[in-house]
């Protein structure tokens, strides 16, 4: 078992192996209660965290709605004080560092939608030269220079003088990525970057921190919805489940301890091991034999399946129902009563098989 | 890229901004001359406005006064020292305090209706000229008609202690709120409640006293005089300085707190320092002008879309510059030429301005798809 909730973290952060990083110890997140005067009581939502992200590791924090992770996040990243217990990056205590010396370590991507004003893509991206700009906060060549880097990285050079307010979404949270990169961190901590992208800028974005992690050797932390995604792509994860408790390891160990199904399975959605993706949970109300080329034959079976239909073999012989595909891509349905439609639209198939 | 904060207002590009040619570099030079339009205009009027009243006095011999030369009549001399001088520089001064005010506040509450005004300044002023105004019988608080005397240092000193009073209950207010939206909406509640208070004053006040007061709410820039000015001018100094030092805060603050926090930004001493700073500017300008409406919301998003850029160590400098032109505009447009009759202030700023800037955002792409703090 992975679930590392009960046994304190080694305070091996920081070691050669892994320099930089972000560790926890006996954490516990929430919010205060309203006086300050009872320091330390509050609603913890999430306790006795020993959790670990490494440096060049791409950790995703995944969760239902409402299981803590944004709560998480913004503790791990100053915003929130935490209830209990130690937060270290780079083997050094959140709490002890000055606002100016923490952010030149660590940067955010927040929920929060910015409003950029008439900022260009480059000034936008250039505010994460804050930690780093003298009084005045001008730029030098040096921060210029990491702007263009920054933006670079995350392949939005080609936007640099555009106003910031006419991105798309999935360009803007590239830029507000560039951003925090900018801040030139060793952590960089995102919470549901991807939460208003289609698929593509999904994968594009998630993959780009992956990729940001391993190269320049960042310690990325993001807490995303896109679960199948997250288990194809991440290194780490970290899994709040409904009980509160948080599970870490590589996809295959939670998927294997269960602790994936048992976090996000319901009455109509099952976790499946194999494809490491979800399925709708349906009994089927009866059986179809088909015969069809491999190609041809998961189309088949998600569709029928659609209808509450199983898929049996070609063979089958108390089956009275079957559907057989040519070589020609035609279907011909021989439906209970015998009666034989011939179609090439899967949406005619559909149809046909409703009234089986 | 940016016009350098410290070198306003005839800011030059930096050097070091070479390796961005290109559009960047064109923006750059926009705003060099979006700035240099601005200063080039503000003195324009500068002298426009001291030359023109109910005498006329040439523009030559204005210069040449202005410069310390002896004018052809030595009444020119006297209109010139005494009168236009101190109002145009007073146009100036407090055309630059509002807009200054105005950028702060907006981007302090990341909010486009955010005003100089917008947390009771002017309503805690109101209240204590109407105090004045209406309470002690033995003040003449006339505010065109006695330029000197305990009149005048009374309206000045209660609007003063007015605007100080609500700015102190917001600030203390804001210890205990972390929301920016939340004090804005306690600002504008404490605002309405000094404006109650004083419809109530004025129900008892006296029928010529109350006229006063609503002469004093109309605005107006004539009224200074030099030992105003030598309290006036270096309150606002303080605070335009304040406001000029400040613009890498208020650029950390674009994206909003949790951003600016996570950048290394002290939030809440950069707000206390932004609301002081907006306060002293608004406070100065009402106790010396009476609540001068519109420069402080309008002014900062015309400069905005005409530089084409959010970015503080540029808008800042560039605001007053584009607040002390608007202003002297205002004035000049407030004694039509040739006539004796003055209008007020605040319906000139409102009456010409919002045109001018519907028209002005319109007209502009930026402006059509948002006029962004």
């Amino acid at each position: 078992m992975t679930d590392t909730m009960t046994e304190p973290v080694k305070d091996t952060t920081g070691g050669p192996d892994h320099p930089g990083g972000l560790a926890t110890q006996g954490l516990a997140v929430g919010y205060r209660t309203r006086s300050p005067r009872r320091r330390g009581a509050g609603r913890a939502v999430l306790s006795g965290l020993g959790l670990e992200a490494r440096a060049g590791e791409l950790t995703v924090l995944l969760g239902p709605n409402g299981a803590g992770k944004s709560t998480l996040l913004r503790t791990l990243c100053g915003l929130l004080p935490p209830l209990d217990g130690r937060i270290r990056i780079g083997g050094a205590d959140l709490a002890d560092q000055p606002p100016a010396a923490l952010a030149r370590r660590l940067a955010v991507v927040l929920t929060d939608r910015v409003d950029p004003g008439l900022l260009s893509v480059r000034e936008l991206a250039g505010l994460g030269r804050h930690p780093h700009t003298g009084f005045t906060g001008r730029l030098t060549a040096a921060d210029h220079a990491a702007v263009e880097w920054s933006l670079k990285a995350v392949g939005a050079e080609h936007l640099a003088d555009r106003p910031a307010a006419e991105l798309s979404d999935g360009e803007r949270q590239r830029v507000l990525t560039a951003r925090a990169l900018a801040q030139e961190p060793e952590v960089v901590l995102l919470d549901e970057p991807t939460a208003f992208l289609d698929v593509p800028s999904r994968v594009a974005l998630t993959v780009l921190l992956r990729d940001l992690a391993r190269d320049k050797g960042l310690t990325v932390v993001v807490s995303t919805h896109d679960l199948e995604l997250a288990l194809r792509v991440a290194d780490a994860v970290w899994l709040v489940d409904r009980g509160s408790r948080v599970h870490a390891g590589a996809p295959e160990d939670l998927i294997r301890s269960g602790a994936v199904a048992a976090a996000f399975d319901a009455d109509h959605l099952a976790f499946d091991p194999v494809s490491g993706s979800f399925g709708l949970r349906r009994t089927a109300r009866a059986s179809v034999a088909v015969d069809a080329a491999p190609d041809v034959l998961p189309l088949l079976e998600r569709a029928l399946a659609r209808e509450g239909l199983a898929v049996t073999d070609p063979g089958a012989q108390d089956v009275p129902t079957r559907v057989t595909c040519d070589e020609n891509d035609c279907l011909t349905l021989t439906g209970p009563d015998g009666q034989v439609v011939h179609t090439r639209s899967f949406h005619e198939l559909t149809r046909t098989v409703r009234t089986w | 890229m940016t016009t350098h904060m410290t070198t306003a207002p005839a800011a030059a590009p930096d050097a070091s901004d070479a390796p961005q040619a290109g559009r960047a570099g064109r923006a750059g030079r926009r705003r060099l001359a979006v700035v240099l339009v601005l200063a080039a205009g503000t003195a324009a009027l500068f002298v426009l406005t001291i030359a023109t009243g109910s005498h006329r006095v040439p523009v030559a011999e204005v210069v040449r006064i202005l410069f310390g030369g002896t004018a052809d009549d030595p009444r020119w001399t006297v209109i010139v020292e005494q009168v236009r001088l101190p109002r145009a520089l007073t146009a100036t001064a407090v055309g630059a305090a509002l807009a200054v005010a105005g950028v702060q506040m907006q981007t302090l509450f990341r909010n486009a209706l955010a005003d100089p005004f917008s947390l009771g300044v002017s309503s805690g002023a109101s209240m204590g000229v109407a105090a004045v105004v209406v309470g002690t019988g033995g003040v003449a608080g006339s505010f065109t008609g006695n330029l000197a005397g305990l009149g005048r240092l009374g309206v000045v000193l209660a609007a003063s202690l007015g605007a100080a009073a609500v700015l102190a209950l917001v600030l203390l207010l804001s210890r205990w709120v972390q929301s920016a939206v939340t004090l804005l909406v306690i600002g504008v509640m404490i605002g309405s409640a000094a404006t109650a208070v004083v419809g109530v004053m004025l129900v008892y006040a006296r029928p010529e006293r109350a006229q006063q007061f609503v002469m004093w709410g109309l605005g107006s820039f004539s009224a200074t005089t030099w030992p105003d000015l030598h309290v006036m001018l270096p309150v606002i100094g303080a605070g335009l300085l304040t406001a000029l030092l400040s613009a890498k805060r208020l650029n950390a603050l674009l994206l909003g707190e949790d951003y600016a926090r996570t950048m290394g930004l002290n939030v809440r001493r950069s707000r206390d320092l932004a609301l002081l700073g907006t306060s002293l500017l608004a406070g100065a300008a009402t106790a010396f002008c009476g609540p001068v409406a519109f420069l402080g919301l309008a002014v900062p998003h015309l400069t905005r879309v005409a530089l084409g850029t959010s970015d503080h160590r540029a808008l800042i400098p560039a605001s007053m510059l584009a607040g002390a032109f608007l202003a002297l505009a205002c004035a000049l447009l407030s004694q039509p030429p040739g006539t004796d009759s003055v209008l007020p202030l605040n319906a000139i700023t409102s009456l010409f301005g919002a045109p001018v800037v519907i028209a002005f955002l319109i007209r502009s792409r930026r402006g059509v798809q948002g006029v962004a703090s």
